[in-house]
């Protein structure tokens, strides 16, 4: 028995098909302290936290993970067992009923009770002691709805603690606060620290580490880089270990030339679909050449999304600024609007917004090119099918036939047969949003050539995308966006795996030359 | 041992005899062959074809429990005519049910058309139009002002049907009410209406003319033709494809899977038009029923508009970000079923005779129900017409064969209910297993 350290990982090591998520990740986390885990997307924390909370049970990855001296074996994938050992996790989208107070959230599932009848005044009271004993002030007896999302987050925690948990994993906690609440939570962190409960935190936030936390370990492509005391580092040097990977031959060779200027925007504002107080795009221009590829980067939620789907028309409201398309004023309207005049979408995640599941890989592919092959009363079949056959061997789409159910395909073929759909219709400018999350290294490589053909054809191509080597060997110019603004603009030549992190971060020059 | 080897050799040395062998085995083959592609089509479609498999069970069974009068010509004539009102209803409700929707109004709203159907023919009419009529053209016949008044009807009973359409689809579509809700106001709002309309009482005579739309037959050469018209469709069609198919480059089928089909269909249609045709004659509302079906079926196949539908039910997010106008597709969508509410109330209208509140209850279930079987998935993007028509000719079946049977009016209701359940359930295990 160590008692020094309440969790070990030993070698953890996770694939999925064809990719490794995390190989041999080793290190320790101390009782009481607060452990800040950080890395870029995709760097392997929210594979390593489902591992900790038995999501990926026991043998369905190696190495070993010790918690309070003894190995970890869920074996089902149930959450409530990594509860009971004292493990909770908050995630950064909140799982709370906002019809329910919070004393009912906080023991859902484990209401006092005799023979089934909820025994109120125990359960408030028992909420009361807890938020006592933890200093947590927030009005139990009022539905969490009412809340604001920093309140709601505290709902969580104490939920967390009521269960007896020694270990809290925090996973992005602050991403959706104001300024006063990360504040709030940050003393909470504190208390709950002098209190003896050990805290992961994962955050993309590198300064809130250098504020609560003890001890930074930080991952990147599935692997420990390295585990640093708090005091003995410093931002610069997280951020290098955040990106310094060395960049091998994963993608093809790309030449840089381009022509006039298809897209211009300016001074692009939009505002949220449902909350249509809050900003989402906030005062965005750059402009777009024929044959470029122009890669937006930032973090999750910097607003990448939520730029390219308003500009297709599918997002914002509200929406000021100007587009010019081909010189002419462009007014954003809706999807067909933007369709018709060239410019396509290619969604981000790709089975709830690019495909229809349960329909043939021909369906899926003419679904938004129906007219080019029907007139007011019916489609034709055969010129549908010959599209289709050709749009599959362009994109060497490996299917049985043209009637197999997308469903079939591999996570690839799937992402194929969506960049085939909009091929079809033959775009000006293809929005792409994260073209190669979640597919193999191979079908990676042969939809960036097919990209760089494209874009020697003539066709803008603009690429959303969350891992950085990508977009620095495939883009001809660099958008950085942080918090809904645009933090910089970068051409390829003085792009570089750090300036791009620091923009995206928020530090550094907000400079803006379009 | 010798003698009837040269007895057998003799045999097979004959010459005609060596031909009918020949053409015994290439007649095997031939089965054979159809027999293999019928299987494995039957895999592809496997739940329309349970559903038809049970279909011919239920036939069987009544069959042989009422002792031959289910299969009657008689008895069959009344089956497929009594099928056809919720077949009507069941055509659209596929599409709404499709784009992820329903529609719990579609019964009241029938009963209302029939009797705004009969109102008019009975006070309206009469009142208004035929003062009218005979001051333009005196003289008239008193059956060719029945003609007019029943094509008027006819088209009322449209424009109603595509009001309450409209209705429906306005505040489904683009004030974002569930559907379910919006439906079963309907079902209450509508029946309100045709309490008001009759007054509460029923409303009789109707026209002649109208009867003729449910009750009708047609003369049997009239089925003849008919039958050789589908046959030429039928025929031309599928060559036409092989055709177009070629021009393109791309495979055609092999040419005995065509002929089969071609042999199978027409088989079907000659078949059930010389077992009417011993009856009476072809069934008017059944003729009309096939033609609706037909119309839909290539509406919801080979129209954007119904692949739009499908998309819509199968992903609207999808859909959407592809650029399809889910509002307007759904409107339509709701559109085109309250005009075939509105075919379904006329045929109500015929069918009685009257205009009489409480008309088309419980429709709307039995119509949802057909489309259920027949394999329409509630969650949307999966579901077509033709199981739509099975479905509701097996609950036809079942109500036909167990009034027959005598079956007490509480184990039809149960049994009805338990069949709906059961085919659920199969559709369900299948697809459990496909996964």
């Amino acid at each position: 028995m160590n008692n020094e350290y309440i969790l070990e990982f030993d070698r953890v090591t996770k694939d999925f098909p064809g990719i490794r998520a995390l190989s041999d990740v080793s290190f320790k986390v101390r009782q009481g302290e607060i452990h800040g885990i950080c890395g870029e997307n995709g760097a392997g924390k929210s594979t390593l936290m489902k591992i900790i909370t038995g999501v990926y049970p026991f043998h369905s990855y190696q190495g070993r993970v010790i918690f309070n001296g003894q190995e970890l074996m869920f074996t089902g994938s149930s959450i409530r067992k990594a509860i009971e050992k004292g493990i909770a996790i908050v995630y950064q989208e909140l799982a709370l009923i906002s019809r329910m107070t919070a004393g009912e959230n906080i023991f859902l599932g484990r209401e006092p009770n005799t023979h089934g009848i909820i025994n109120w005044h125990e359960l408030y009271s028992k909420t009361q002691a807890l938020l006592k004993q933890y200093n947590l002030f927030f009005p139990f007896s009022a539905p969490v709805g009412k809340l604001g999302v920093g309140q709601q987050q505290l709902v969580e925690i104490a939920k967390a603690l009521s269960e007896n948990a020694q270990l809290l994993i925090l996973d992005e906690p602050t991403s959706a606060l104001t300024e006063t609440e990360v504040d709030t939570l940050m003393n909470i962190l504190q208390k709950l620290k002098q209190e003896g409960v050990t805290c992961i935190y994962i955050s993309h936030k590198i300064e809130e580490f250098f504020r609560i936390a003890d001890t930074i370990t930080v991952l990147r492509d599935g692997k420990t880089i390295n585990t640093k005391k708090t005091g003995q580092t410093s931002i610069p040097e997280i951020i290098q270990m955040m990106v310094g990977r060395e960049m091998k031959e994963r993608f093809p060779k790309h030449e840089h030339n381009f022509k006039q200027i298809v897209l211009e925007v300016k001074n692009l504002t939009a505002f949220h679909p449902e909350y249509p107080e809050k900003m989402v795009i906030k005062d965005i221009s750059f402009s777009l050449r024929r044959g470029e590829i122009l890669g937006i980067a930032g973090l999750m939620g910097s607003g990448r999304t939520e730029l390219v789907t308003t500009l297709f028309g599918e997002y914002g409201i509200n929406i000021s600024g100007k587009v010019l398309l081909n010189g002419k004023p462009f007014i954003i309207h809706s999807a067909r609007h933007s369709i018709n005049n060239g410019i396509s979408l290619v969604p981000e995640n790709r089975k709830e917004q690019g495909l229809i599941l349960n329909q043939s890989i021909m369906e899926n592919i003419s679904l938004p090119n129906l007219i080019q092959f029907s007139n007011a009363f019916s489609i034709n079949k055969h010129e549908e099918i010959t599209t289709c056959q050709e749009a599959i061997k362009q994109l060497t789409i490996k299917c049985g036939t043209l009637n197999a159910e997308v469903n079939s395909l591999s996570g690839g073929n799937q992402q194929k047969v969506v960049i085939a759909k909009w091929l079809v219709s033959n775009p000006m400018i293809l929005i792409m949003d994260e073209p190669t999350r979640g597919i193999d290294v191979g079908a990676k490589y042969e939809i960036y050539k097919l990209m760089i053909k494209l874009a020697s054809q003539g066709v803008a191509i603009i690429m959303v995308s969350s891992e950085l080597p990508e977009i620095l060997a495939l883009s001809d110019t660099i958008l950085v966006m942080h918090e809904g603004c645009c933090k910089g603009i970068l051409s390829y030549s003085e792009a570089s795996q750090e300036r791009i992190m620091t923009l995206a971060t928020g530090y550094g020059e907000c400079f803006q030359n379009t | 041992m010798s003698k009837e080897k040269g007895f057998l050799n003799q045999f097979y040395n004959n010459k005609v005899i060596v031909f009918f062998i020949r053409i015994f085995k290439e007649t095997g083959k031939f089965l054979f062959r159809i027999g293999t592609f019928i299987w494995k089509k039957s895999k592809k479609n496997l739940k329309t074809y349970t559903m038809i498999f049970a279909l011919l069970f239920l036939w069987i069974l009544f069959g042989v429990l009422s002792n031959g009068t289910f299969v009657s010509p008689r008895n069959i004539s009344n089956l497929f005519r009594q099928m056809t009102i919720i077949s009507f209803l069941a055509i659209g409700m596929v599409l709404i049910i499709v784009t992820g929707n329903i529609d719990l109004s579609v019964g009241s709203a029938t009963g209302f058309v029939a009797t705004v159907v009969a109102y008019f023919q009975v006070f309206t009419f009469p009142k208004l139009l035929i003062p009218l009529i005979s001051f333009l053209f005196p003289g008239i016949p008193a059956g060719i002002s029945g003609i007019i008044s029943t094509v008027l009807a006819i088209i009322i009973a449209l424009g109603t049907g595509a009001l309450i359409g409209l209705w429906n689809g306005v505040i489904v579509a683009y004030l974002k009410v569930p559907a379910f809700i919006v439906t079963l106001g309907g079902l209450l709002i509508f029946r309100g209406l045709m309490i008001a309309v009759t007054g509460g009482k029923s409303i009789s005579p109707l026209e002649k003319s109208l009867d003729v739309i449910y009750n009708g037959y047609l003369p049997n050469e009239i089925g003849l033709v008919i039958a050789f018209l589908v046959i030429v469709f039928i025929v031309f069609n599928i060559l036409w494809q092989r055709h177009k198919r070629r021009q393109y480059g791309l495979d055609v089928n092999p040419f005995l899977s065509d002929l089969g089909k071609i042999c199978f269909f027409s088989g079907l249609v000659v078949i059930y038009i010389i077992y009417i045709n011993s009856y009476h004659g072809v069934q008017s509302p059944v003729l009309f029923m096939a033609f609706v079906a037909f119309l839909f079926a290539y509406l919801a196949k080979n129209t954007r508009f119904g692949r739009y539908a499908y998309a819509i039910g199968g992903n609207s997010e999808a859909a959407r970000l592809s650029g399809i106008n889910i509002k307007a597709n759904v409107l339509k969508v709701f559109i085109l079923m309250g005009m075939l509410v509105g075919v379904a109330g006329i045929m109500l209208a015929a069918r009685v005779g009257t205009g009489a509140p409480g008309g088309g209850e419980t429709y709307e279930l039995y119509a949802i129900a057909a489309c259920v079987i027949g394999g329409t998935s509630l969650m949307g993007g999966e579901g077509t017409i033709l199981g739509a028509l099975i479905g509701s000719l097996v609950m036809a079946s079942l109500d036909n064969g167990m009034v027959l049977l005598n079956v007490p009016s509480f184990a039809q209701y149960v049994i009805k209910g338990l069949v709906l359940v059961f085919a659920v359930w199969v559709d369900v295990a299948t697809r459990k297993t496909k996964e």
